[in-house]
């Protein structure tokens, strides 16, 4: 039995991925490149001081805060009083290693395109969903840190914090508001399409039980 | 495409089209924003009340600070007209203030002061309209008449006291108006390097006492304070008669980066004052003389001062109409505290002490305080109104809470646009507050008025609280920049128009133009000249290079509004004359030749022609 489902696994495993999930995997691949031009993530923080909102765009690579760079100079001057540390492209070892997964995981994708059966199909988006949780996971560590390593010396003393992470919180005097920004979605667009190239090639899988050898041609 | 393609693509698209909904979800503006909300009344009825008929006049004078501009500025409330300019630390052209010989002389080498605190001169706790004071960092502090609206003394820079922040707080029948530092520094003041803060530099509160005739001022004691940072003050009135409280931060006396370093602790102290304690001591004899000014050390002499323990880093403190309580407002927290000035006292005889600081007592906080108010953030002054009601600005916040005393219980929340300092009411400082509008002292004005450049106004909003809830009826934009105001019933003051002939006893004013001319004493000249329209008399006069002359000009108009100029061209003189006034400017005539004087304020059909010419020999 469980022989039986290892092999007829084992067999899909090896199959070669049909032409239009091959195209879908193009499309992954241009999602990824556009994943550079866009940020990944925002932060909008209003106060009555700031009607107009102070905003902080989060790409994979840098930091780029809203009225060209003055934003994210405000929010560090303004978060000095409580103690919190910079925002700095420096503490974010994230836009190191980031970028360069992302080419990685593209060239992968890239590689199953082109000559790839549904075992590189398979791994891929595996590890680009590890990549994706993994982010998620690194992206509100980074918050929590920033929320609760406040200076013991602060000006003004806070209860440590947990800034969110999806939706809207009162901080202060601040509305703090966090969502996804094109980047994120085009991520998710990405796992979309391998997981839908992936269901693609399983419905297109030859229904005969056909010999083992033959599955290759 | 088969079928399965079609489905998965369509499931693909359909969490795409999921993703763009929730892409959708940061909001443009704050949520007050979307909501509508914020103290706006009725458009309709705000005009209404703001509403000031040409040829009507306003209900209220408001005297604001004018910070380092140096001025007061004179407002009409409801309708938040600016009336007039007072220049008291700064030369001012417009008034010739700073030009002429006595006002130069008050101004002596500084040509700027920071002027934060306007206090009206009491009578009973209620502004009886005779006096204005302000004081200013350096070490001054100035007397208005309000006959005349004109700085009248300045006493200052007075030894041993170091930026005079928190000043200039008046007691109930203006006995004294009060000076006290926020910059510490060694007393007498000598070099000590800053590693000995702690323990060489001191604090000074000062007496400066107020003759009740003429209003004159003179230094009358000072009291040795540990190096804290004076900042605001108030008196004790009726229940509290005879007590002064100041707040100060940096009671870590620390130095360096004060951001960080002084707000360390969660407390600091509001001082009590016990200003007829200290005047008896004086009168006994008490304190040591230095740099000319009776100190007294209050670890010497005991039972003068308390250390009331307040909130992080206090700003405000504010007495209630009836005296029985004190309101600190911590700048670094959300609330503020109510002090009970009875229980300061039975705690004061019951030696409810936790400790002291260089000899003076600290009282324990929870035997003095009968509430903490949860205002909200970033809590600064306290104004009130009738029926107990409290009104609190919060900087943080950007937002007067409004809040009864005795039951503490918030209210009302007014947004202010942005981020308020101080708060006036209506005579909302003294006794009998009339708890119809206030005044919100706005630091940040952006995006509120035409832009101007980066030299931004500051805001001042009129709100209204004869209601339940307070309602915003008028922005007004005013120059840099007022920090406390206040403002007084317009029917308090009744200043003059002119200057009455009779009172002129200047012994240079000259009333008939046969008795003007030029009278010369060896090098010295002096110019009797008379302004009256449209001639300045004598119409020309010769002098020497070298020369020292006085010219003392009398305007002789006995007419509303008739003001003359005396504009010297090239001499960097400018005296503006009011009707029944002599004024003198003293000069040495360096450069020679012919310069031209004219009248610089106009005054009638032919003031073009109200001209004449200096000649230097």
């Amino acid at each position: 039995m469980m022989q039986a489902f290892l092999q007829r696994a084992n067999r899909f495993l090896d199959l070669p991925i049909g032409l239009p999930a091959r195209f879908m995997l193009l499309a992954a691949v241009v999602l990824l490149v556009a994943t550079y031009f866009f940020p990944l993530w925002n932060l909008t923080m209003f106060a009555p001081q700031y009607p107009e909102g102070l905003r902080l765009d989060i790409y994979s690579y840098t930091l780029v805060g809203g009225n060209n760079g003055q934003d994210v100079k405000e929010i560090n001057v303004l978060n000095h009083y409580i103690g919190m540390q910079d925002l700095v492209n420096e503490s974010f070892t994230e836009f190191q290693w980031m970028p360069f997964v992302i080419g990685a995981l593209g060239l992968l994708v890239l590689r199953s395109a082109v000559h790839g059966t549904v075992v590189a199909l398979v791994d891929v988006t595996m590890l680009f969903v590890y990549f994706g949780a993994f982010s998620l996971w690194s992206f509100g560590y980074k918050l929590y840190r920033y929320g609760h390593d406040l200076s013991p010396e602060a000006a003004v003393q806070v209860q440590p914090f947990m800034p969110p992470m999806f939706g809207g919180q009162q901080i202060a005097n601040f509305e703090v508001y966090s969502y996804p920004r094109p980047a994120t979605y085009a991520m998710v667009g990405v796992i979309a399409l391998l997981l839908a190239a992936l269901i693609l090639t399983w419905w297109q899988r030859p229904r005969r039980e056909l010999p083992v050898a033959a599955d290759r041609g | 495409m088969n079928r399965q393609n079609r489905q998965a693509w369509s499931r693909a698209s359909a969490l795409v089209v999921l993703a763009l909904i929730a892409s959708q979800c940061t909001p443009s503006q704050p949520a007050a924003r979307r909501a509508g909300s914020g103290v706006q009344s009725d458009a309709a009825v705000a005009a209404q009340k703001t509403y000031v008929a040409p040829g009507d006049l306003d209900e209220y004078y408001m005297f604001s600070s004018g910070g380092h501009s140096g001025q007061i500025y004179v407002y009409g409330l409801p309708s938040m007209r600016h009336l007039s300019t007072i220049p008291v630390y700064t030369p001012y052209p417009a008034t010739g203030y700073g030009f002429d010989d006595d006002s130069k002389k008050m101004l002596g080498d500084l040509t700027w002061g920071d002027a934060h605190h306007p206090a009206l001169s009491e009578t009973k706790g209620d502004y009886d309209g005779r006096w204005l004071f302000i004081n200013e960092m350096n070490g001054r502090i100035a007397r208005i008449d309000l006959r005349d609206f004109k700085t009248k003394q300045i006493l200052g820079p007075v030894p041993n006291l170091h930026g005079n922040h928190a000043s200039s707080f008046v007691t109930p029948n203006t006995e004294y108006a009060m000076m006290a530092t926020r910059f510490s520094r060694p007393v007498p003041n000598r070099v000590v390097g800053i590693d000995k803060y702690a323990t060489e530099y001191k604090g000074i509160i000062a007496g400066v006492k107020i003759d009740p005739q003429s209003g004159h001022m003179s230094l009358a004691w000072q009291i040795l304070m540990p190096p804290f940072d004076y900042d605001l003050g108030d008196a004790g009135k009726l229940a509290s008669d005879g007590w002064m409280f100041f707040t100060s931060y940096n009671t870590e006396r620390a130095t360096g980066k004060l951001e960080v370093t002084a707000s360390q602790r969660d407390q600091d102290y509001i001082a009590a004052v016990d200003w007829r304690a200290v005047e008896k001591a004086i009168a006994e004899g008490k304190g040591d003389v230095i740099d000319g000014v009776k100190v007294i050390d209050p670890k010497k002499v005991p039972g003068l001062v308390y250390l009331m323990p307040c909130g992080k880093s206090p700003h405000g403190v504010d007495v209630s109409p009836d005296g029985k309580w004190i309101i600190g407002s911590g700048k670094l927290q959300g609330v503020t505290t109510a002090f009970n000035f009875e229980k300061v006292q039975t705690a004061i005889r019951n030696k409810d002490f936790t400790g002291e600081e260089d000899g003076i007592p600290v009282l324990k906080y929870e035997s003095i305080k009968d509430a903490e108010v949860a205002v909200g953030l970033g809590p600064l002054h306290t104004q009130f109104g009738t029926d107990g009601w409290a009104y609190t600005s919060l900087f943080i916040d950007s937002a007067i809470a409004k809040w009864k005393l005795g039951t503490w219980e918030v209210v009302d929340k007014a947004p202010m646009s942005y981020s308020i300092g101080h708060l006036a009411a209506a005579e909302g400082d003294t006794v009998s507050p009339d708890g119809n509008y206030l005044v919100g002292l706005n630091k940040l004005s952006h995006g509120r008025h035409l832009n101007v450049g980066p030299s931004q106004p500051e805001s001042s909003q009129l709100l209204d609280i004869t209601e339940e809830k307070m309602k915003l009826l008028y922005d007004a934009f005013t120059e840099p920049e007022p920090h406390y105001a206040q403002i007084i019933k317009a029917d308090k003051i009744h200043p003059i128009e002119v200057y009455p002939r009779e009172e002129n006893k200047h012994p240079m004013a000259v009333w008939d133009l046969k008795d003007t001319g030029v009278t010369r004493n060896g090098k010295k000249v002096l110019v009797k000249m008379i302004a009256v329209r449209s001639t300045l008399t004598p119409t020309s006069f010769e002098i020497t290079a070298g020369d020292e002359v006085t010219v003392a000009v009398t305007n002789i108009e006995q007419t509303t509004d008739e003001l003359h100029g005396f504009g010297l061209l090239d001499y960097n003189i400018n005296l503006v004359i009011d009707p029944g006034e002599t004024k003198t400017v003293t000069f040495i005539a360096k450069k020679s030749g012919v310069f031209a004087y004219y009248c610089t304020n106009f005054c009638s059909a032919l003031h073009q022609e109200m001209q004449g010419y200096m000649i230097v020999k």
